[in-house]
């Protein structure tokens, strides 16, 4: 596996209004690793993804500043934002199915990339069903409602929405929290076999998920780096800084 | 054990039905004194209402006859209005609601759109009077009356598509930014798909409220009288004036004497008809497509 | 064991002929993507001959290498610069709307016969006059304001009491029946409304009251209060809506009657959205043309009695517009008549709306 970094992020901050959620951090991704970052809720995680993505440009009034590197481009110069979105697949903690077709849900994204060819769409949606583990399912009914499907059919249809555009990087938002373990085992599974061809960055509430899947793990607290550790190290007994270990075990928090 | 009521329960469960009728009383006097006056103008209405007053045009000077002029005519401004600001506040409540940042800018656009629409009619009569008629040389026409009308629609077809747009939840939009769809695209697969019901019945209650408007049309286009054939389609041309109904309407009942009596009656029912008809079709297009709400 | 390999395949045929056609389909679409990935493997097909972007499907290459063309790049980038101009274009309509009113009205400022106090403090009002012509507005100013205050007493204590019937006491199919009655009522034209006024109410005003003349402020402000009536009720219902359950649920907890409850809790708490909508319905009588054209008679003066008749700003436009020669004093006076309408319009709809926003921001 390759160590050199892929995503690298320079004293980030971010401030919404007056208020600040991220106060300069700064770490970098391997490529083709699972990144775990956990934390309590409101401690700056999910927005730490918009701004990779320059989702964040959708909220008013924010401030960032800092930099995010992506294959050593900075995102917040970055001529093309769509492309950058495409090489960043992103999964919502809340399945969203979008009002319309499963088949047009999963090519929806190429068709905005400017791909129209029939067969080359009919291609990646089959593949990207059959890898985020619901081909089966609904093959015998693409062209039904998306939104009509269940929540734990919905994250799958997500997360096969994300890998539509065949994207190197995939962040996953507390994916777990809207399904049943039955489904959030068979998505770990689909995510260990991903990290072959894509770094996974993975945030979650649940540090047993960390546990099992990551490679490091970032604990980001109130917007600011506890520790970021192999996850060996950080769910051991002895990680470097007291209160990660009180979070894991769920002393603190 | 059951529940006994004392005299203090059922005192107050009396005061409860009191309130009930009481307030229904008050709504019900808003509605029954109205079907009332609506079937006295159906009653008196009767002798002239037929299908051939429809298609009739008015005869020996405006005394008696159909009206067909009128209707062609509001039929022409209704049109050629909505043609123009349906489009446009369409669009710009699109910019409003999905593109638009929080700004000071944008704040003033909010605050003239709700000017807009608290504009006098007669006000706008006055405006289309000054810009299309003396203005923009269009004179006296069918063009100024409708660009007259479709201002004053305008803000009213923006509030109702906002509205319409904001229905549709910000999540599916997050997924569509998220996969690198531009606003564009996001508000072309998403947004207006599932808005499209909301917009088309706001469009469609501008249809009724544009026929029923008079000052606006009064000194920007519309006549007393205009000769036309019989079931004329098109008895107008874009730069002439042309008959309208409400505006027939007005004059039947103030500037011309000696009208038959069912006459103005049946020009108002006929005007009244339509809008309500026009009105219900929307509020029904509107229910049935709530019922196949794709979320 | 045997029979089951044979009947396997079969099986589907024999059970439902559709899945025969169905399963055909089936194994011919992965087929498309494994046939490039399997001559990808033996490192054939380099070349031109074979579908280049089924493969890049397959390696994950499709979609990063697949772009807009170029039509479909500017085509969206012209739609945003007219959504853009669509946007801004109320603005321009606003400022257009007074400044072609204004602009209309302007050289009588100047004139040195008119003047503004005058004008305002006046109530005389005789525009055609030879020898003594006065442009004065107040008998006008006055027949507006006596004939909306008229309205709004009516419809103010009846559009509340509807607005809480329907938010307080009633649900479902009763409810939904007259919120579609009261949005058809909103539907009426207002020359159909003048129209009622000047037969049937004036008649019965004549009849009940013994008026000399039906078409008077009390018949203009019973149509504008009926006019007025649905604004009020769908705002009025909507401020009620505002008011959180909780705060009925604790009323009703502590023993009050729907009555008490509707004096002691909701109207306070929804005080200020009910006067955003009686403000509503102060704009649409202050602006209201057609109906208190034909319901209020024409006599300039003002009025000492529901029985008068009076003229509106409005009316007065609508009336004397088709008979001011362009540009004469008398249509310059008539469109100052209507700047002032677009003030006094203006701030009523202004206070309006920063109530309802205050209500939303709640």
């Amino acid at each position: 596996m390759s160590t050199a970094a892929q995503i690298v992020v320079q004293d980030l901050r971010l401030a919404y209004g007056h208020k600040e959620v991220l106060h300069g951090i700064s770490f970098d991704i391997r490529r083709n690793e699972i990144f775990g970052v956990i934390g309590p809720a409101q401690s700056g995680k999910t927005s730490l993804l918009r701004c990779l993505n320059r989702t964040i440009d959708f909220t008013p009034d924010t401030r960032v500043t800092g930099s995010v590197l992506v294959d050593g481009e900075d995102v917040r110069q970055t001529r093309n934002v769509f492309a950058l979105r495409r090489k960043i697949g992103m999964v919502a903690p809340l399945p969203v199915g979008l009002p319309m077709s499963i088949y047009d849900n999963v090519a929806f994204a190429p068709r905005c990339a400017g791909m129209s060819r029939k067969s080359e769409l009919d291609g990646i949606v089959e593949q990207c069903l059959r890898q985020g583990a619901l081909w089966d399912e609904v093959k015998d009914r693409l062209d039904s409602l998306g939104t009509k499907l269940s929540g734990g059919q919905q994250q799958r249809l997500t997360i096969a929405r994300a890998l539509s555009h065949q994207p190197e990087i995939l962040c996953l938002d507390e994916f777990s929290i809207a399904i049943d373990p039955v489904t959030t085992m068979r998505i770990e599974d689909v995510l260990k076999e991903l990290r072959r061809n894509m770094t996974i960055i993975l945030v979650t509430n649940l540090t047993q998920q960390a546990r099992r899947l990551a490679d490091r793990t970032l604990f980001l607290w109130k917007g600011a780096i506890v520790e970021l550790d192999r996850s060996e190290v950080i769910f051991s007994d002895h990680p470097g800084n007291r209160q990660t270990y009180e979070y894991v075990n769920g002393i603190f928090g | 054990m059951m529940f006994t009521e004392t005299p203090l329960v059922r005192r107050k469960l009396r005061q409860e039905r009191l309130a009930k009728w009481i307030f229904f009383g008050m709504t019900a006097s808003m509605i029954i004194p109205l079907v009332l006056i609506v079937g006295y103008l159906v009653e008196r209405a009767w002798p002239s209402l037929s299908l051939s007053f429809l298609v009739d045009v008015p005869a020996r000077g405006m005394k008696e006859g159909g009206v067909w002029p009128a209707l062609v005519g509001t039929i022409y401004l209704v049109v050629l209005s909505l043609a123009v600001s349906a489009p446009v506040g369409v669009l710009a409540a699109v910019y409003l609601n999905e593109y638009a940042r929080d700004n000071w800018f944008n704040r003033i656009i909010n605050l003239a759109v709700i000017n807009l629409a608290g504009v006098p009619s007669i006000v706008h009569a006055l405006f289309g009077l000054g810009a299309f008629v003396y203005a923009a040389r269009f004179g006296y026409s069918i063009i100024s009356a409708s660009l007259t009308l479709a201002i004053m629609t305008l803000p009213v077809i923006i509030a109702s598509t906002r509205e319409a747009l904001a229905s549709v939840p910000r999540s599916f939009r997050e997924a569509c930014w998220n996969v690198g769809a531009t606003r564009w695209q996001t508000i072309k697969a998403v947004v207006l798909p599932n808005s499209i019901s909301g917009i088309l019945t706001g469009i469609i209650l501008q249809v009724s409220r544009a026929a029923g408007e008079t000052a606006p049309i009064m000194f920007t286009g519309a006549v007393f009288f205009k000769a036309v054939d019989k079931g004329d389609l098109f008895p107008y041309g874009l730069r002439e004036q042309c008959m309208a109904l409400s505006m027939h309407l007005y004059t039947l009942s103030t500037q011309v004497p000696g009208v038959k009596e069912s006459v103005p009656f049946a020009t108002a029912v006929v005007l009244l008809g339509s809008v309500l008809v026009v009105n219900a079709t929307a509020i029904i297009l509107r229910g049935y497509l709530r019922s196949r709400k794709k979320w | 064991m045997g029979d089951g390999f044979g009947g396997g395949p079969a099986s589907p045929g024999v059970l439902n002929p559709k899945a025969e056609i169905r399963k055909p389909k089936e194994i011919r679409k992965p087929k498309e993507i494994r046939k490039p990935k399997a001559e990808a493997a033996s490192k054939l097909g380099r070349d031109m001959s074979t579908p280049q972007t089924d493969r890049a499907v397959a390696d994950g290459f499709a979609v990063r290498r697949a772009t807009r063309p170029a039509w479909a790049v500017l085509g969206e980038r012209a739609l945003e610069v007219l959504i853009y101009l669509c946007g801004i274009s109320a603005i321009v309509f606003v400022l257009g709307i007074f400044f072609f009113v204004f602009k209309e009205a302007f050289p009588i400022l100047g004139n040195k016969q008119f003047s503004l106090s005058q004008f305002l403090f006046s109530e005389q009002w005789h525009p055609t006059s030879e020898l003594n012509k006065r442009y004065g507005v107040l008998a006008m100013i006055a027949g507006t304001f006596s004939v909306t205050a008229l309205a709004m007493v009516i419809a103010v204590p009846f559009g509340l009491g509807a607005a809480i019937y329907l938010s307080e006491f009633c649900s479902g199919r009763v409810k939904e029946t007259l919120k579609v009655v009261i949005e058809l009522l909103a539907a009426i034209p207002s020359v159909v409304w003048g129209f009622i006024g000047l037969t049937v109410m004036s008649r019965l005003i004549v009849k009940y009251t013994g008026a000399p003349v039906g078409v008077n402020v009390l018949n203009g402000g019973i149509i504008l209060a009926l006019m007025s009536v649905p604004i009020i009720v769908s705002i009025g219902e909507d401020a009620l809506k505002a008011v959180p359950d909780s705060y009925r649920e604790a009323g009703l907890a502590l023993g009050a009657t729907r009555w008490q409850l509707v004096w002691r809790v909701l109207l306070p708490a929804g005080k200020t959205g009910l006067l955003a909508a009686v403000l509503l319905g102060v704009g649409r009588g202050v602006g209201e043309t057609m109906a208190v054209l034909m319901a209020t008679g024409h006599a300039v003066h003002i009025p000492h009695s529901p029985f008068d008749s009076v003229r509106t700003l409005t009316a007065n436009i609508a009336a004397e517009l088709g008979e001011a020669p362009a540009n004469s004093d008398h249509y310059q006076v008539l469109f100052l008549t209507g700047v002032l309408l677009f003030l006094m319009t203006f701030v009523v709809n202004l206070a309006a709306d920063l109530i309802v926003r205050g209500i939303r921001r709640k």
